[in-house]
């Protein structure tokens, strides 16, 4: 029996990163392999690579015995290798059958017209292997998330597809249409088919998986066998062994103080069954980590009145608030630093004058108008506070460099002068000599008194940064650890929707 | 920072500030060309006549150009202010006619503008309905209801409000041999209460910055709703104003064409005076200079023997010339900004 797909020493660069670092896989027809890694262990381009939607940069391929190098999706799914994405991606006006046979349209003889008759046979049959219970004429916007998936399933066994990737397949379905997904897991590997099967749930790849590949910073970790999978063998080797020790940083000293920022049973619109307790006093970093989807974001967009809670309480103080927007969370207090700082963050075309003072414009009035003195005397302050490195505070933000923008982010709610400072993934997209002095200030501005929540994605940064680690999984805190007892393990354990066996987490 | 880096850094706000004025510049050079131009091959141009007449035609448009900056500015559009002007130039006769007093007349129907504004604006916000078709609607609905309310009559004033008519057509005060347009008065008052409004306060300066990045600005507290409801009003009440205007300076209003692609106007005016569709820049100084070049144009195609079927190929051509240089300028200082990065890398690295 050939292999049916195998990687060898694939590397993939992107600017300034390493995603993958000369990786090996194999996989056989008719077996589950699980890929396994954290955020940003190169998984994603990994799968990439094989559907042909990136190119690796050096090592080989081969499929079925022989050369394997898609240039794109298409070619890769007529070849056989066929990818499921996380996001689906599906054209929600048309009909099931339609989307089923998206670019390969059955013809009619030789016009350019589409035979309807022969698309809706090939994608009812098609969907009949997948197990669906609806037709292929629905139109896709009525189908519910696990269905959706379906059509994007029959779509790879319509092209007769040997190998399946399915990227984190469960993130957005029930856990009725979870179970259904892997009754049609099996029957898809007792039909010869491969699937390369993707998920931070390591509950799932327990259940489903032959054997699992674990990768870690763009390399292969480990391999295990299906006599060996177990939570704590993948947790360890998604981890490494070698944990780097997080620097030894001072107790925040004498009483604790009364909790600024509390969150009493507070329910985000994405996860409408999790409620979140949380306090967070002054002078405290509280990190919040979670695998990516866990909740993070919703949850700090949630006490900063981005969206409005379904139920629950956010106090400042110890008083109840209700925020209709992020205005009148400002003005109690509070500042978010958000993910994307080029979406959400920052006027990319204004200069630091102007982005840094946009948060607080209607603080700084003379006879009611913006004082334009005081205004870039902020900016240059913050300039001078932060060591923005400009060539003035009129330089357009755009020109600055990452972690100089994130600086600017960052300025522009330090000026409001915030007692609580919510920021999400705080050194994204910020390199390493940036990074630091962003730790650097963080830690002086909790010295100071500040309240800080920040999620992020880093352990390093997580551990580094953190009096206590608040760890959620699908919106639901799963445990808190202190920083005495957080380490990596320990925080994947339960992000990972572990937990019961986390030493010294309080839940 | 070193002595030299901020040298830099001073040299940089300098350039950067002046930056900011060279839309203004390009289009004060182009005023200046036509004038030159026009004045040279007929010296009636500079008649007081004339310039009169050109002076008066670019303080109603000027206005409603100003007007339209506004949901520019914001990254919208508004299409609605030609049948606005027609909406208004029909009701204020009408109530004239029913008796009431003109002062309470004029508020009346420029209360009704802004209310149309904010019509439009709660309709963009809070139904997220796109600019282009709420106001290609009101374009449509004003138009009708105009024609409806006077059943199609041309309406006017008489000779019954001749102080009210003074507004558009008195003459306060003369500069030399020049009377000096009592629109023009008007208009000066409007551009400055909305070059102020724009770059000094509060709300203006959110304006622009919603206009550059609605999400960052929302992150950042400022209510874009509201803001983006006053852009709509803002335009709408300034459509009103200029309908009162124009209807005044006419005294014949005919429902069916006043107006007509006024909007449009009031937009090129916008665009040429250096507002960009995609928002977050604009000076109302500018606009006012894309009214005035519009009107030149229009002036010199009339007092040049150029045949007028050409107008609106002529303002078209000068338009798109107009956006080309914008963009050529647009490139030049992106790639300076490249040079300035890759310099900036060097720096850290040495």
């Amino acid at each position: 029996m050939t292999t049916r797909l195998s990687a060898r020493g694939l590397v993939r660069r992107f600017p300034g990163v390493l995603a993958l670092g000369g990786v090996d896989l194999d996989a056989e027809p008719g077996e589950v392999v699980a890929l396994v890694g954290e955020n940003g262990a190169g998984k994603s381009t990994l799968l990439k690579c094989l559907a042909g939607l990136e190119q690796p940069d050096e090592g080989s391929m081969t499929y079925e015995g022989g050369v394997w190098a898609p240039r794109s999706t298409a070619e890769a799914a007529s070849g056989g290798v066929a990818l499921v994405h996380q996001e689906l991606c599906l054209a929600e006006n048309l009909s099931a059958a339609e989307n089923i046979g998206l670019g390969r349209e059955p013809r009619r003889g030789w016009m350019p017209l589409v035979d309807r008759q022969a698309l809706r046979e090939r994608a009812a049959h098609a969907l009949e292997r997948v197990g669906a219970t609806f037709g292929p004429d629905v139109k896709v916007e009525r189908l519910a998330a696990g269905q959706r998936q379906l059509v994007e399933i029959a779509k790879g066994v319509d092209q007769d597809a040997r190998v399946l990737i399915l990227d984190e397949p469960t993130s957005s379905l029930t856990s009725k249409e979870t179970a259904r997904l892997f009754e049609l897991v099996h029957q898809l590997r007792a039909d010869g088919i491969t699937v390369l099967y993707v998920s931070h749930r390591l509950t799932e790849i327990l259940e489903l998986a032959d054997r699992a590949f674990v990768l870690r910073d763009g390399r292969n970790a480990g391999h295990l066998t299906r006599d060996e999978l177990s939570r704590e063998a993948m947790v360890r080797m998604m981890v490494g062994r070698d944990l780097a020790a997080p620097a030894a940083r001072a107790e925040a000293g004498g009483a604790p103080r009364a909790p600024v920022l509390e969150l009493r049973e507070l329910v985000t619109d994405a996860f409408p069954a999790a409620a979140v307790d949380l306090q967070v006093r002054p002078g405290e970093l509280v990190g919040l980590a979670g695998l990516v989807g866990a909740g993070r974001t919703e949850l700090l967009e949630t006490v900063f009145g981005l969206r409005a809670p379904v139920s629950g309480e956010v106090r400042v103080e110890g008083q109840p608030e209700r925020f209709r927007g992020p205005r009148d969370a400002a003005g109690a207090g509070l500042a978010l630093v958000p993910e994307d700082r080029k979406l959400q963050g920052l006027l990319l075309e204004e200069g630091v004058r102007v982005n840094t003072a946009l948060a607080t414009l209607d603080r700084r009035l003379r006879r009611g108008l913006v004082d334009q003195a005081a205004e870039r005397a902020v900016a240059a302050a913050q300039v001078d506070r932060l060591g923005v490195r400009t060539s003035g505070i009129e330089q357009e933000v755009q020109t600055l460099s990452g972690g100089n923008q994130q600086k600017v982010v960052v300025g522009r709610w330090l000026a409001a002068e915030p007692t609580i400072l919510l920021m999400d993934e705080p050194t994204r997209g910020v390199d390493v000599g940036a990074r630091e002095e962003l730790y650097l200030l963080l830690e002086r501005l909790a010295s100071e008194g500040l309240a800080v929540l920040f999620a992020s994605s880093d352990m390093e940064e997580l551990l580094r940064l953190s009096d206590r680690v608040v760890v959620l999984h699908d919106g639901q805190i799963t445990g808190t650890l202190d920083r005495s007892v957080a380490t990596e393990e320990a925080v994947m354990e339960l992000a990972t929707g572990g937990g019961s066996r986390v030493e010294g987490a309080t839940t | 920072m070193t002595e030299s880096g901020s040298a830099s850094a001073a040299r940089s706000d300098a350039s950067s500030r002046l930056a900011g004025w060279g839309k203004v510049l390009g289009i004060f050079g182009l005023l200046v060309a036509i004038v030159v131009t026009t004045g040279a091959m007929n010296p009636r141009f500079f008649g007081a006549e004339n310039l009169e007449n050109v002076l008066q035609r670019t303080a109603l448009f000027g206005i409603i150009g100003i007007g339209a900056a506004f949901p520019i500015v914001t990254a919208g559009i508004d299409l609605s202010i030609g049948s606005v002007i027609a909406l208004v130039a029909t009701s204020l006769p009408l109530l004239l006619d029913a008796g009431v007093p003109a002062g309470a007349a004029v508020v009346v129907v420029l209360l009704l503008a802004a209310g149309l504004g904010v019509i439009h604006g709660l309709l963009i916000t809070r139904l997220g309905l796109q600019p282009f078709v709420v106001t290609l609607c009101g374009l449509l609905v004003y138009r009708g209801v105009a024609r409806y309310i006077v059943d199609d009559q041309t309406m006017g004033f008489g000779s019954n409000h001749d102080g009210l008519r003074s507004l558009a057509t008195g003459r306060p005060f003369s500069i030399g041999a020049l009377d000096v347009p009592a629109p023009a008065l008007v208009l000066v008052a409007v551009a400055v209460l909305a070059a102020v409004f724009l770059g000094r306060s509060v709300w203006g300066r959110w304006m622009l910055a919603l206009g550059r990045n609605p999400v960052a600005a929302r992150y950042a507290g400022v209510p874009v709703e509201r803001v983006t409801i006053l852009a709509y009003v803002i335009c709408s009440l300034l459509a009103g104003v200029g309908g009162v205007l124009f209807a005044l300076d006419v005294n014949s209003v005919q429902p069916a064409s006043m107006g007509n692609f006024y909007e449009l106007y009031a937009i090129a005016a916008a665009v040429l005076g250096g507002c960009s569709l995609r928002g977050g820049e604009g000076s109302i100084l500018g606009v006012v200079l894309g009214a005035a070049v519009m009107r030149l144009l229009y002036n010199s195609i009339v007092l040049l023997g150029i045949p007028s079927q050409l107008e609106f190929a002529i303002v078209g051509g000068v338009l798109l010339l107009g956006a080309i240089a914008d963009e050529v300028v647009r490139r030049l200082a992106e790639a300076r900004r490249a040079r300035e990065r890759a310099r900036a890398r060097t720096e850290r690295t040495t």
